[in-house]
């Protein structure tokens, strides 16, 4: 058995104990009315499977967190590069991005559905709102630690900032930049659910939302399956598009290390 | 040639420079009355202990540093702001990770605008030229460190440069290698009719490369002498141990060497 299967493998189990323990406890040591029981969850999920609302709903939260993430990522990974290279740019705009960004974004959307109403143009600006913070202060401190020798060998050889820009800045920060996408993907996530359970009619967060009305534990923990489903799907996403802008990268993890 | 004959046909001539870095009391004098010309197509190898400002030179003549005194002229005009007529090839490769061999060989052809066809003419020249055919593809991250060199002159090239900078780009290879790479960048920067500053702190490399030896005092940097290398300018560098103008020439930068490195604090 090679190395994954065996990690594999080990994974299963430990959330096969998980399951089986929750599953005995249920009704014996605490009342099904507030942990609810995986089997209950299973088939409450086939249920949705079945009826095609779990993927409906997944992919309105889906889609909102989506576009949020590309809006707030294109956008903060501009302002990153344009302040990290523009540094008259960056000490004028820095402590007014700061006090913006100390700010706790969830505090914001009531003020959000109040100027945009609750659609899911409000759901996705909020989502933005949050991406586009850390994806900014990760791509600005990555093209700041550009190496700036390399750049005076490339300006040297006559290079303009496009082609600075091009070949050797957003190449070199692009690892920060990735990491704060990577960072991001549970807080798009947030802002889609969080605005769901706000104001919403549809989506993983209503669900959630709803069924916490009704005291169906059942169909709450559903739903964050729905939630932890959709993060892997992200996450996964995430490292697809790593592996395909940034191919060097996999060259070295690849390179036998030593010193 | 000396120095004060060729000034009036000189490529390179530092004048009275001195250069000190910080202010007030805690500023360095790094280097003091450095006088000296590189006529075209010379190859000059510049000497001295550590930290006596020889890199501080090369970033002068290349205008990435301004001298605190004094004038470096290249081509007859004072250098203000980036010398794009020189190429420059530090100690680190200063590689891009992200680009194959062939990748980073093309960055200034791209540069210069030049259309996919002459790019990949050219690369594929340079390539055969540096010797790292079947290495094309490869990222910098899976290649040796004598091959990281060979591309990054290989770049330097593609650059095409009237004049090659070089800042002991081979002292962290091996003997060998090293020798190699002495051989061939000889070979190369006469080929191709260049002027070569190159900077070490090597004595054996500074005699087998250069048409000209400049001696360096320990900080605050003077030239102490300039050296004119009795051998051939068409020398056979993997028999040059075999000449006996060799170790006489390097007993003599010894002699001058020596004394300032006791003064260099280690
Ligand atoms: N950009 C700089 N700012 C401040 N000090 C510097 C700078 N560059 C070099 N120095 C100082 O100048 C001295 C000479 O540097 P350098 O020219 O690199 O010497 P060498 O190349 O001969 O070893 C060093 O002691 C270093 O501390
Ligand atoms: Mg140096």
């Amino acid at each position: 058995m090679n190395h994954a299967m065996k990690i594999a493998l080990r994974r299963i189990l430990i959330i096969g104990v998980f399951l089986a323990i929750w599953e005995g406890a249920s009704g014996r040591l605490m009342s099904p009315f507030f942990i609810s029981r995986p089997s209950a969850i299973a088939t409450r999920l086939w249920s949705w499977a079945i009826d095609g609302s779990l993927f409906i709903n997944m992919a309105i939260t889906a889609m909102e967190a989506i576009a949020g993430f590309v809006i707030g990522g294109v956008l903060g990974a501009l302002a990153g590069l344009a302040l990290g290279r523009s540094p008259v740019l960056a000490e004028t705009l820095n402590p007014i991005i700061n006090a913006f960004n100390s700010l706790p974004k969830v505090a914001l959307a009531p003020l959000f559905i109040m100027w945009f109403g609750v659609g899911y143009e409000m759901r996705i600006i909020f989502t933005a709102i949050i991406v586009f913070f850390l994806v900014f202060l990760n791509t600005y401190s990555g093209v700041r630690g550009v190496s700036r020798e390399l750049v005076n060998v490339f300006r040297l050889m006559r290079a303009q900032e496009r082609h600075l820009m091009r070949m050797v800045i957003v190449p070199s920060a692009i690892t920060w930049i990735f990491a704060g996408l990577r960072l991001s993907v549970p807080y798009a996530l947030i802002g889609a659910i969080v605005s769901e359970i706000m104001a919403s009619n549809a989506g993983l967060g209503y669900l959630i939302a709803y069924y916490a009305s009704q005291f169906n534990a059942a169909g709450v923990f559903a739903a964050l399956v729905g939630v932890m489903l959709l993060s892997f799907l992200f996450n996964a996403g995430i490292r697809l598009l790593e592996r395909v802008l940034m191919p060097w990268q996999e060259v070295d993890e690849q390179r036998e290390v030593t010193i | 040639m000396t120095a004060s004959d060729s000034a009036a046909t000189a490529l390179m001539t530092f004048a009275d420079i001195g250069k000190a870095f910080g202010q007030g009391a805690s500023s360095i004098t790094v280097l003091r009355d450095i006088n000296l010309s590189v006529a075209r197509g010379e190859i000059v190898a510049l000497l001295g202990p550590s930290g006596c400002g020889k890199s501080t030179i090369l970033n002068i003549i290349a205008g990435l540093l301004t001298p605190s005194t004094g004038v470096a002229r290249y081509a007859g005009k004072a250098v203000e702001g980036l010398n794009h007529q020189v190429g420059y090839m530090a100690q680190s490769e200063h590689l891009l990770p992200w680009r194959t061999v062939a990748g980073n060989i093309q960055a200034p052809l791209e540069i210069a605008g030049q259309s996919r066809q002459a790019m990949t003419r050219r690369v594929a020249e340079l390539i055969d030229m540096v010797g790292l055919k079947g290495f094309a593809e490869a990222y910098p991250s899976q290649i040796s460190g004598g091959m990281k060199k060979r591309t990054a002159l290989a770049r330097l090239l593609a650059y095409d440069p009237e004049t090659l900078l070089m800042d002991e780009p081979f002292s962290a290879l091996d003997a060998h290698l090293r020798l190699h790479l002495q051989i061939e960048l000889r070979a190369l920067t006469r080929r191709l009719d260049k002027t070569l500053l190159f900077v070490t702190h090597d004595l054996e490399e500074a005699v087998t490369l250069g048409d000209r030896c400049v001696v360096f005092s320990a900080r605050p940097g003077r030239i102490i002498k300039i050296i004119d290398v009795p051998l051939p300018p068409d020398r056979d560098i993997m028999r040059l141990r075999y000449d006996d103008a060799f170790p006489k020439i390097c007993r003599e930068l010894w002699s001058l060497l020596a004394p300032e490195l006791e003064n260099s604090p280690a």
